[in-house]
């Protein structure tokens, strides 16, 4: 177990996995496919703590300074593109 | 004409590969042997840098190798073989991590048979590499870190000890001291078995990497390096030819050595050579070796170079091209002119033309343009036949033309009034840079544009110039007049207010219009509105004369040309909230009077009003009743207060920053008093008795508490001199109402200039414990470290002089270095945003249409529709439900 739960921190916003049908129904509001959306790694701190699995959609409510709360998704992937220098 | 077929196709994969010496000599037309190019008789020499085989540049000929024609040939590739190999500049980092990677003896990769098949088992896992490009590379840096870390070859059949090897930039490989030559790396990566290429991240279907050490060189076609004749009859050839003669010439001096067996030392040298010429015939900028130059001391330009930077390939002419049906010249004020118009010279309305296809509705109009011709103004330059013929129009064919023009044919008509162009000043760093404005062609070789115009493109007039573009299309000319037009640019999506408003003498003008409600006669008030749109009766006199002379305040003339049923309160610029300022002069009341229309009722309208940046009125307006409306009333408000200018009249000169006699004295006794206890605190500061602030040391401590006192000082003498500095004076109408200029700047004038900073400090530098030889060595008094107590009306003493433009230059320095620092910033995140795009569902997305954000800008806000950063006006909403209830 890790010592630190990062989700604890003031400064992380709230992460949740989708459930299939809250998926279907992002995927459905914004009509695009898992492939468009944002993504988040496997490896990520949050997606670690809790326990998310590639191909999962997090929803990532922040706190917004021009809206109060907004709301935003990132697709789970197991290989993150990094590019160097 | 040319006709090509275009065949869209969407590129599904690149592959980058190497290119092997059989396929350079496999691609090219003919070997380069010799490094002549032309004979005496101006023919290109047979397997020289021109030969007729690489393509054809001069018209009328025909290519030996295709047939083509000049245009149509797209030139052909030749090759020299060089006579000893040489590295490749652009791949010495990748040849020194293979030297490092494998047996200096037998060649394969440096890892244990397990640990070998373990990895290539990996890779085969892998499968496309092209689908994990990170994945494979993560593998295959960690492959290389582990070979290169092994000392000695882990094959058993082997065994050879490791070396170190080293890189001399550029071409230089050494191991443990000793050189390697091209030739003996060359022979190490062919000993590189191809089944353990992947491990080192080459695929072996499409490159070996001996390849990267050069054994044939190719030659680019003539068509990549035209040569030109100039007017004197001599030949110029393009830089890549002089540099390929250079790499001609040597190869053929190493050859001749080598193969008569000339000494060691001497190939070596010549190797070398040919080494240096190949390497800047890539790149002549590669660090570690002196740029080849041309005779004239020139560097020359080389393959890079026509790629790299600012002028290269890619920012120069596939980022940004040159355009056709554009004009740039020098702009001028035109204040007559409505904000949505541009003033363009007739003789460039001539040269810009708008291509009109001929059905049978304009088909009268449009035969007049032909018959007027090129030369008249509202002519025509083209005809344009169905078939895409274009034919020139001129005075003479003009007559036989007209009898061709039918229906289906497109005549190219010169700019007339109100043709939609856009607008351009560089650099274009916001939306609001390019702009579409009306027509209106002028006498004159200037554009004109009116002065509220100037903020958004940042223009003045001292010689700056503007570019202007000329629509082709219809669809382009809708599309700028609705979203690129002069008016919706007025609020600004920065910030939410207008970007485009009054300024300068409008605002003076606008000012002496209302302050204080002067009184017109009837004359007065019909000159002052006969500029503006409006064009109602007066209403009844405010005021009429023992005499009986009926006389209009300027807040009822200003009224006139306000939209009905306007409701604000809000302080003028000029209002300070004190005794000093009246409510009813300074306090800006806008009410409808019972038939609803719109009444100033007090206050004086100046920058507070309509000004750009800070004009609430004129953002009201632009916001409640629309884009059309605003414009209207921004073209009216700054003609009234022209007119209004105009009428009155208004000046200023150099004795309105004059002051009485007694206020110069106690100005200068409240400066002298300042120097006094500046002179204190340095004598304390001396003898070790000043008190230090909390968390500075005591010559910290002795300069804050300096600027202080000098501060306060200046801003007093500032104080003093502005009680003699009344409204009265037009400076000060200037300053206080927003026109131009501050009040800072009045009592630097007439007070004191006060004191001059370098990197916010008092000046330090200069000779060894003092600034000026003028003073005495460790003189920290306040004239000695730059306090200014002159003003500029009396005038500087020399070492003030000398301080001042100490300060001046920094502000220049710093100007200079701001904005080429922060033009790059502009360009990455420009780089970075270009092709993000906010569709219809708010989302925000890029070309592919990935999600960005979900909301745009997380609210879904259209920042130069909300007010002032606010999705709404809720002090205006409040004020509008109150009004209801009473
Ligand atoms: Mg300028
Ligand atoms: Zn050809
Ligand atoms: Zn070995």
């Amino acid at each position: 177990m890790p010592r630190f739960n990062v989700m604890e921190n003031y400064l992380v916003p709230k992460h949740t996995i989708l459930t299939s049908k809250e998926q279907e129904k992002v995927l459905a509001d914004f009509n695009t496919t898992p492939s468009q959306l944002p993504q988040i790694p496997l490896i990520d701190p949050c997606a670690k703590a809790i326990g998310a699995k590639a191909g999962d959609i997090i929803k990532i409510e922040r706190e917004s300074p021009t809206a109060g709360t907004s709301i935003y998704y990132r697709l789970v992937v197991a290989e993150w593109s990094t590019v160097d220098e | 004409m040319v006709s090509y077929q275009y065949i869209p196709k969407k590129i599904s994969r690149i592959q980058f590969a190497l290119i092997s010496p059989d396929e350079v000599r496999k691609m090219s037309a003919t070997k380069i042997i010799t490094a002549d190019t032309y004979d005496d008789d101006g023919f290109p020499i047979e397997m020289g840098l021109m030969d007729p085989r690489l393509g054809v540049i001069e018209p009328g000929l025909k290519c030996k190798t295709c047939g083509r024609k000049v245009d149509e040939c797209p030139g052909h590739f030749g090759h020299i073989d060089l006579a000893m190999p040489v590295i490749h500049e652009g791949y010495t980092k990748l040849i020194k991590e293979l030297l490092q990677s494998i047996c200096r003896a037998c060649g394969r990769v440096k890892l244990p048979k397990e640990r070998m098949d373990l990895y290539l088992g990996k890779i085969r896992e892998l499968g496309d590499i092209s689908l994990h490009p990170f994945q494979f590379q993560t593998m295959t840096d960690q492959i290389r870190d582990e070979a290169m870390d092994s000392m000695q070859c882990p094959h058993p059949d082997c065994g050879e000890k490791c070396k170190a090897i080293s890189l001399d930039k550029p071409t230089t490989f050494r191991e443990e001291g000793h050189k390697l030559t091209p030739k003996e790396i060359r022979e190490r990566l062919e000993r590189i078995p191809g089944e353990q290429l992947p491990l080192l991240g080459i695929n072996p279907e499409v490159a070996r990497p001996e390849w990267m050490i050069l054994t044939s060189l190719p030659v680019p076609p003539v068509t990549v390096r035209p040569s030109i004749t100039l007017e004197s009859g001599d030949r110029s050839e393009d830089d890549l030819t002089h540099k390929l003669v250079d790499v001609l010439r040597i190869n053929q001096r190493l050859q001749e050595n080598r193969d008569s067996g000339a000494p060691q030392l001497i190939v070596e040298d010549l190797w070398e050579l040919l080494q240096y010429h190949i390497t800047t015939y890539f790149d002549n900028q590669t660090s570690g070796i002196p740029p080849a130059r041309h005779r004239s001391g020139r560097p020359l330009k080389t393959l890079a170079q026509r790629l790299k930077g600012k002028e290269g390939r890619f920012r120069s002419n596939l980022s940004g091209k040159r355009v056709n049906f554009s004009a740039r010249t020098v702009i001028s004020p035109d204040p007559y002119i409505s904000i949505n118009e541009v003033g363009v010279p007739k003789e460039i309305a001539m040269e810009l033309t708008v291509p009109i296809r001929v059905n049978e509705f304009n088909f009268e109009q449009t035969k007049e343009f032909v018959l007027r011709g090129p030369e008249v103004h509202p002519g025509a330059n083209y005809i344009i036949r169905p078939d895409g013929q274009r034919l020139r129009l001129t005075d003479k064919n003009k007559e036989s033309l007209l009898e061709k023009v039918m229906v289906g044919y497109v005549v190219e008509r010169h700019l007339m009034d109100g043709d939609i162009v856009l607008f351009n000043r560089q650099p274009s760093l916001h939306r609001m840079s390019m702009m579409a404005h009306e027509v209106r062609v002028m006498e004159g070789k200037t554009f004109r544009l009116n002065l509220p115009d100037c903020p958004p493109y940042n223009a003045d007039f001292d010689g700056d110039e503007m570019n202007l573009h000329c629509l082709q299309g219809e669809e382009a000319r809708a599309e700028a007049m609705i979203i690129m037009r002069v008016q919706e640019h007025i609020l600004s999506p920065r910030f939410g207010g207008p970007v485009i408003g009054a300024l300068h003498d409008h605002i003076s003008g606008s000012f002496k219009l209302t302050y204080k409600n002067p009184m017109f006669t009837k004359d007065d008030a019909y000159h002052i509105l006969s500029r503006t749109s409006y064009k109602g009766p007066l209403p009844e006199p405010d005021s009429v004369g023992e005499d009986g002379v009926k006389r209009w305040g300027g807040r009822t003339i200003f009224s006139l040309i306000l939209p009905p049923g306007l409701h604000m309160e809000y302080p003028s610029a000029i209002f300070t909230g004190d005794e000093t300022s009246r409510k009813e002069d300074t306090y800006v009341v806008i009410e409808p009077d019972d038939s609803g229309r719109s009444l100033l009722r007090s206050g004086a309208i100046d920058e507070k009003s309509i000004g750009a940046f800070k004009g609430k009125l004129l953002e009201k307006i632009v916001r409640d009743f629309g884009t059309d409306i605003g414009r209207q009333f921004l073209d009216d408000a700054t003609r009234l207060a022209i007119a209004t200018i105009t009428l009155i009249g208004f000046s200023t000169g150099i004795d309105e920053e004059d002051i009485p006699e007694e206020a110069k004295l106690r100005i200068q006794e409240t400066l002298d008093d300042a120097e006094r206890k500046v002179d204190d605190y340095v004598k304390k500061f001396n003898s070790g008795y000043l008190d230090p602030l909390p968390g500075r040391d005591l010559k910290e401590t002795l300069e804050v508490e300096a600027m202080k006192t000098l501060g306060r000082a200046r801003d007093q003498a500032g104080q003093i001199a502005s009680r003699y500095l009344g409204l009265g004076n037009s400076a000060v109408i200037m300053a206080r109402s927003g026109a131009r200029g501050s009040m800072l700047n009045l009592s630097q004038m007439s007070g004191s200039i006060g004191q001059q900073a370098v990197r916010g400090e008092r000046i330090q530098r200069g000779y060894q414990g003092r600034t000026l030889p003028h003073f005495k060595v460790n003189d920290l008094g306040a004239a000695a470290k730059g306090f200014v107590k002159s003003c500029y009306k009396k005038g500087l003493t020399p070492t003030e002089y000398f301080f001042h433009s100490m300060g001046g230059r920094e502000g220049l320095v710093d100007t200079a270095v701001r904005t080429s620092r922060s033009g790059y910033m502009q360009r990455r995140l420009i780089n970075a945003l270009e092709d993000l795009k906010v569709l219809p569902d708010l989302t925000v997305r890029n070309t592919s249409e990935v999600i960005v954000q979900f909301l745009y800008g997380e609210d879904g806000i259209d920042p130069s529709r909300s007010v002032r950063s606010e999705p709404f006006d809720y002090d205006d909403i409040i004020m509008t439900a109150m009004r209801e209830v009473d």
